[in-house]
């Protein structure tokens, strides 16, 4: 067994251990010991905005994503099995187009001559195009495209673990069919709800064409200040540090969640 | 059939080719530009003839950033580029930190001619770009906006603007906006033209990061008017849409030349040098791609036309319009901080 996994077990350590390691690394040493890239993410407070933003972000797109994601699993669960594999083909197509093309797409959506813009003026909805870009509602919107599939693929599969006799068990003692969704189905797919949530929290945490594209340059996120502070000091060890800072707090979010359910219901199908 | 004659002739030319070769080989060296069209110009308008008139190779390669390989490489003890064509402040910055030779003019009777302002101890200005003020035809068919206190002017030119995610040239266009003449801008006031970017800052909508994404801006529609870089607007001009800018307080940016600190080729790096500043090479550049020549000689050399050179940023009556920045104000540590402020700025 452990001279099958030995190949993957290097290539890890090879491709990820060791490179993150040697950027930890450099963030405490740079010609001697020091903390002074930590003091400076610690103190100045652009980098607490730009944590808080990312987090807040971050909050706001696993939301929308949950509201999204849940009818769609639930429609793929309910419905014939062929019907489901096409709901989730459609799901999971924009996977194979790069997240550069689907921010440019975005950009042609929603800039201020774009499609929705000018559909509205069309409609003599609005008289003034609207700010739909170049800010964080269209970071969000876009990130929530690319980060839907994560919501939905454990959703799916958690749902389709619930046997579908207690719902009948439910109706034939009475229960209106809301009361039984509420009380039964939703409760045993809450497993799925939380990993999903925390897959889309995680990864969205780490964003960077997107807001970068779509952003406007206000909308600085942690992924950005590390890409920025290279340019800036001229040195790994400033931009390592935020990137350490990130990487523990992914791990604390991990960590809490595995308290609650466990982390191969996650990341894998359990 | 070969006879020992023969043989020993074969011998001897052969030998000859050797040493025919390794002359070659040593009259080489390696060049670094930004690659792309602008690289492709350069090969046509200056390369390919200095290399044909020095009687050497030049090897190149591109890179978009040139500064982390300057370091890496010096840094090293072995650097393996001669000649790099980079913003002018990494030259200076490169410089001052012992990672670019000092170069003697003595040797580079082209550079030497050159206005002081045009060259610095390491370094001498290859080609000229200009940070502009463009706009949409579409929304200011007459009346454009003119100068920087213009573009401030939210009342007088409502409209969608854009500046630069970047602290070169936009603090500068600040100050401009302040009152502040264009050839009295160093050292800049950084609490002043902060003061007067926050004025401005609502009526932003876009800070943009790369030279095509102010294209895109423009070319779109989605801002009236933005600061850009004129190749970019020309560029989109020349596509169809209805967008022009104007010279007036743009800020005249240079890329330089400047030669790695214990290059391989150092002696033949110095030759090129002064080759490629040679006003007719310098003149055949802008034949090629918007951008100005770095020698000002070149505009006397009649290869350029009135017509083109009044297109051109560097050109002496556009040049008299705007400020030349100054890469040793920013590189210097009043400039660094400058930078640093900018982070916070943007974020708050």
């Amino acid at each position: 067994m452990l001279a099958l996994v030995s190949p993957a077990l290097l290539v890890i350590l090879a491709l990820i251990v060791l490179p993150v390691g040697w950027l930890a690394w450099q963030s405490i040493y740079h010609d001697g010991f020091t903390l002074e890239n930590y003091r400076r993410v610690f103190t100045e407070d652009i980098y607490w905005r730009s944590f808080a933003l990312t987090f807040e972000i971050s909050l706001a797109v696993t939301v929308i994503a949950l509201l999204l994601g849940y009818p769609v699993a639930y429609l793929a669960n309910s419905v014939p099995k062929g019907w489901s594999i096409l709901i989730l083909s459609l799901v999971v197509l924009p996977f194979w187009t790069s997240v550069l093309v689907r921010a440019y797409a975005w950009l042609a959506l929603l800039q201020r001559t774009g499609v929705i813009n000018q559909f509205l003026r069309y409609l003599d909805v609005i008289s003034e195009p609207l700010g739909l870009v170049h800010n964080t509602f269209g970071t969000v919107v876009a990130t929530v495209h690319i980060l839907l599939p994560f919501m939905v693929l454990p959703l799916y599969a958690t749902m389709q673990k619930i046997p579908g006799d207690l719902m009948q068990a439910g109706t034939s003692l009475g229960a209106s069919p809301s009361l039984t969704f509420f009380r039964v189905f939703l409760p045993l797919s809450l497993p799925g709800v939380l990993a999903g949530c925390t897959m889309v929290f995680v990864l969205c945490l780490g964003f960077y064409i997107t807001p970068e594209l779509l952003g406007g340059g206000r909308t600085v996120m942690v992924s950005m200040l590390v890409s920025r502070n290279v340019e800036l000091y001229n040195q790994f060890g400033a931009a390592s540090a935020v990137a350490v800072v990130l990487l523990l707090s992914v791990l604390a979010i991990f960590f809490v969640v595995s308290r609650f359910i466990s982390l191969d219901r996650v990341l894998g199908q359990k | 059939m070969m006879t020992k004659q023969n043989l020993g002739l074969a011998v001897v030319l052969l030998g000859a080719m050797g040493l025919t070769n390794t002359a070659d080989a040593a009259e080489q060296i390696t060049f670094v530009s930004q690659g792309g069209a602008y690289q492709q110009a350069q090969t046509v308008a200056i390369l390919d003839p200095s290399a044909k008139k020095l009687g050497i190779t030049i090897n190149q390669d591109s890179i978009p950033d040139a500064w982390p390989a300057i370091k890496t490489q010096v840094g090293s003890g072995k650097p393996i580029w001669d000649v790099v064509d980079t913003p002018t402040g990494n030259c200076l910055r490169g410089g001052e930190q012992g990672l670019i030779e000092k170069l003697d003019f003595s040797k580079i009777p082209n550079g030497a001619a050159m206005p002081e302002a045009y060259r610095s101890p390491y370094s001498v200005s290859y080609e000229f770009y200009s940070s502009v003020l463009a706009y949409s035809q579409k929304t200011f068919p007459k009346d454009a906006p003119n100068s920087w206190a213009d573009f401030w002017d939210v009342k007088k030119f409502p409209g969608r603007r854009a500046l630069r995610n970047h602290p070169f040239a936009t603090l500068e266009a600040a100050l401009m906006a302040d009152g502040v003449a264009p050839d009295k801008l160093y050292p800049l006031d950084v609490d002043r033209a902060f003061k007067k970017l926050e004025e401005i800052k609502p009526n932003i909508t876009v800070w943009w990061t790369s030279g095509a994404q102010s294209a895109q801006l423009l070319n779109d529609g989605e801002v009236d008017m933005e600061m850009a870089w004129n190749g970019r607007v020309s560029a989109v001009a020349k596509e169809g849409a209805k967008v022009a800018f104007t010279y007036n307080q743009g800020i005249l940016q240079s890329t330089s030349l400047c030669i790695l600190k214990g290059a391989p080729n150092l002696d033949t790096a110095v030759k090129f040098l002064n080759e490629a500043v040679d006003p007719v090479h310098q003149a055949n550049l802008p034949l090629q791609i918007d951008y100005g020549p770095g020698n000002p000689k070149a505009f006397e050399t009649n290869v350029i036309k009135p017509e083109r050179a009044a297109q051109l940023p560097s050109e002496p009556a556009n040049a008299a319009k705007q400020a030349l920045m100054s890469y040793a104000w920013w590189s210097s540590p009043a400039g660094e901080a400058a930078e640093k402020r900018w982070a916070s700025f943007m974020q708050k």
